[in-house]
């Protein structure tokens, strides 16, 4: 899983089937330092709860659809939680 | 697996039900000589490793699945050990 910042939604009315009723959202992958880093991709929200501006994570990969109600689904990245705060225990 | 480095903690109130209650750690990624690669890896944790440790990382869905017990669930990353040693050559 990695870190990531909701920067924007994405509206598509013209879907794949399955797709229907989840939230897509544009992120922004950040490195540990919080920094950009790599390129936007577009998620789905799996906890139905983040917004732009927020800190989240993401996972990638199958197992993004295995975060929403229908698991057989095309998605390859999915908002797994919001971030409270990251808790550096950097030497 | 990977090597890892156990760098933070993720805290996060609102996830997805396989992360509830789980510990998540921010795990920077090392080469065998302790350097780190730039890379890092939010991961759960099933061994209770402490700030600073080594630590064993898987990074693939089935497997991280079995060890959580849960199916399916959207899970990739869990620190599955602890690394005493690493003797290279």
């Amino acid at each position: 899983m990695q870190l990531a910042r909701v920067e924007g939604t994405v509206v598509a009315t013209t879907r794949s089937p399955g797709l229907e009723g989840i939230k897509f959202l544009l992120v922004q992958p950040l490195d540990r330092d919080l920094k950009p880093r790599g390129d936007h991709v577009v998620a789905a929200d799996a906890v139905q709860m983040a917004g732009p501006g927020e800190l989240v994570y993401i996972v990638g990969a199958r197992e993004a659809a295995q975060a929403l109600p229908n698991t057989f689904v095309p998605v390859d990245h999915s908002i797994v939680g919001i971030v409270d705060a990251v808790e550096d225990i950097r030497s | 697996m990977k090597i890892g480095r156990v760098a933070g903690t993720v805290v996060s109130t609102i996830s997805a039900p396989v992360f509830q209650g789980r510990r998540l750690l921010l795990c920077e990624l090392v080469q065998p000589d302790g350097a780190a690669t730039g890379d890092y890896l939010i991961a759960v944790d099933v061994v209770d490793s402490g700030a600073g440790e080594t630590v064993l990382i898987i990074d693939e869905g089935n497997s991280a699945r079995q060890i959580v017990g849960l199916d399916p669930a959207p899970i990739r990353a869990v620190v599955v050990g602890v690394v005493d040693d690493i003797d290279v050559g």
